[in-house]
């Protein structure tokens, strides 16, 4: 009766002496000269502070931001450690804690993405086509999980409209779908079938057009570790986190309403729009207050927090949801 | 001397000190800062999982009896019991005092609104009498009614499972594996049940039960 699961180590959660000793002369570096090395990242918001305690993975190469400060919040940002070390990534395993510790096989490089359906501009793109024309940018955005936590985050990456725009969807091109990658040989969560893979999402294509959002290849100023959806993942931010579907390889311009993969599994409970609404709670348990992530150490008392409509995106996005019922439209 | 005739007596100060240790494990994260990303997801969980283990552990008492036909193993039973009662308790004022926090009103419309935590509440609300009655005063007042309340227990635990598994989002398997203890440790007292009721003048056959288990396997 006591699970097993987790107990022992296992090979991948030793590390080999080359990452570690490459994590070191990173830790040092980014000691020495935390302003310099990510580069355009001022020293008045240096999140390399919060990289240096745990420096992840040697694949996480600083970004080269080119925008930043529009979009910021008043909120402590939650850690790199924690971002990167409590992730809902079922492919890696269904633990909060697994994808760090077996997304260490994945490879997010070379990667191309597929563009196909009602747009004049279809066919697979390299990740360097796709992100070319595009600065990257900073935003610091909420993040609402439907469990109930939540994070604050910096992200690096690219508006998604302006991606969107340049393959030309045309007029039957009135929802956008999107695949995870299925990669059972690196992925040892797909070998369960918790969920129906390959991992699906979708999006309406004016709030896939929403200046809001977002695809991310970066977060802190540093390259997405794959336990956060290497290399490209999204982020609607007024929605619940599992829309923000990671390690895209399909982007698909549809013209009916896709089916989404958590909305397979338990369509009572998580539906198509699944935007962040204290007034409609899940089936299950409440969505009035959340427990924010936040910061470091030990918080216990004081994390929970008023959960807002469309998670604080209400000015900038409930006019897209206008004359609609949110509460059959959940 | 009469501590080494009696080895349960002896032991039990042991298995006391083990059933703390799951709350001193806790304890010890928690001022280490080892609780992980969401500290007070962590307390909740592990404290749940402890009321579980150990209500499962006091439903294991008579099964592990009719096994190795060792009965003095009952008299941990009530000490078991009430280390389930208090994990079960802790679980609560944590997601009380901690979690909910300035929330803490809330908890009324979960447990009329939410099945889970309705199915966790009365869980434990149907621990409290269990615990009260649980002394050698009480057992000897209540007579024959004391066997019948504390049939109570095998509410608890079905509803103590059920919380568990209603909570989960989708990866089913761990709560899973306790409702299928629990249905073992059930499942294991039917033909007993049944053949002490029926066949009460037939004392004998029970004490070969192994060949019997075995069949059943």
């Amino acid at each position: 009766m006591h699970p097993v699961r987790h107990s022992g180590i296992r090979p991948s959660e030793i590390t080999p002496e080359a990452v570690y000793r490459q994590r070191r002369r990173v830790l040092k570096m980014l000691g020495l000269g935390a302003a310099g090395l990510v580069a355009g990242c001022g020293p008045e918001n240096a999140p390399s502070a919060a990289v240096a305690e745990d420096a992840g993975a040697a694949t996480d190469k600083p970004l080269a931001i080119a925008k930043k400060g529009e979009y910021t919040l008043p909120d402590p940002p939650t850690s790199y450690k924690d971002a990167t070390h409590y992730n809902n990534f079922y492919e890696f395993g269904t633990d909060k804690a697994d994808p760090a510790r077996n997304a260490g096989r994945f490879k997010p490089a070379p990667w191309s993405v597929e563009i196909a359906g009602h747009a004049e501009v279809t066919g697979k793109f390299t990740l360097e086509d796709i992100l070319k024309p595009h600065p990257l940018e900073e935003r610091v955005y909420r993040h609402r999980c439907v469990e109930g936590w939540s994070m604050v985050i910096p992200w690096d990456g690219i508006s998604l409209a302006d991606l969107l725009k340049r393959f030309k969807p045309t007029a039957q091109a009135k929802y956008v779908a999107f695949t995870t990658i299925n990669r059972p040989s690196e992925m040892p969560g797909l070998r369960d079938a918790v969920l129906d893979w390959p991992y699906r999402e979708g999006l309406r294509i004016d709030e896939a057009m929403h200046p809001l959002a977002f695809l991310a290849t970066g977060l802190y100023g540093r390259a997405l570790p794959n336990q956060n959806g290497a290399p490209l993942r999204l982020i609607v931010p007024w929605k619940y986190g599992f829309k923000g579907i990671k390690s895209i390889v399909k982007i698909d311009f549809v013209e009916t309403m896709p089916r989404t993969t958590w909305n397979l599994a338990a369509p009572r409970e998580y539906g198509f729009y699944s935007n962040v609404n204290p007034d409609v709670d899940h089936p299950r348990w409440s969505q009035r207050s959340e427990r924010r992530i936040a910061g470091d150490g030990l918080n216990l008392f004081g994390n929970r927090i008023e959960t807002k409509p469309f998670n604080g995106y209400a000015e900038q996005v409930a006019s897209l949801y206008a004359g609609m019922d949110l509460r059959r439209n959940f | 001397m009469a501590l080494f005739r009696d080895r349960i007596a002896a032991s039990k100060p042991l298995v006391f000190l083990l059933c703390l240790a799951p709350l001193a494990a806790l304890a010890w994260d928690t001022i280490q800062n080892e609780l992980g990303t969401d500290p007070v997801a962590q307390l909740e969980h592990r404290s749940g999982l402890w009321a579980l283990r150990l209500l499962l552990a006091t439903l294991a008492i008579t099964p592990l009896r009719r096994v190795t036909g060792w009965n003095k193993a009952v008299r941990y039973r009530r000490m078991l019991g009430l280390f389930a009662f208090f994990y079960a308790s802790v679980h609560l004022a944590i997601y009380l005092f901690i979690d909910l926090g300035g929330y803490w009103a809330d908890i009324f419309e979960q447990i009329a609104k939410k099945p889970y935590i309705t199915v966790g509440f009365a869980a434990w609300l149907l621990l409290i009498p269990l615990a009260v009655t649980s002394t050698q005063k009480m057992m000897r007042r209540l007579g024959r009614r004391w066997g019948r309340l504390h049939k109570l227990v095998y509410a608890t635990a079905l509803l103590g499972v059920l919380h568990f598994l209603w909570l989960v989002k989708a990866d089913k398997r761990e709560p899973l594996a306790y409702f299928a203890v629990l249905a073992a440790l059930m499942l294991w007292r039917l033909p007993w049940a049944t053949l002490s009721s029926r066949n009460q003048h037939l004392r004998t056959l029970q004490r070969q039960p192994v060949p019997q288990m075995q069949h059943r396997e």
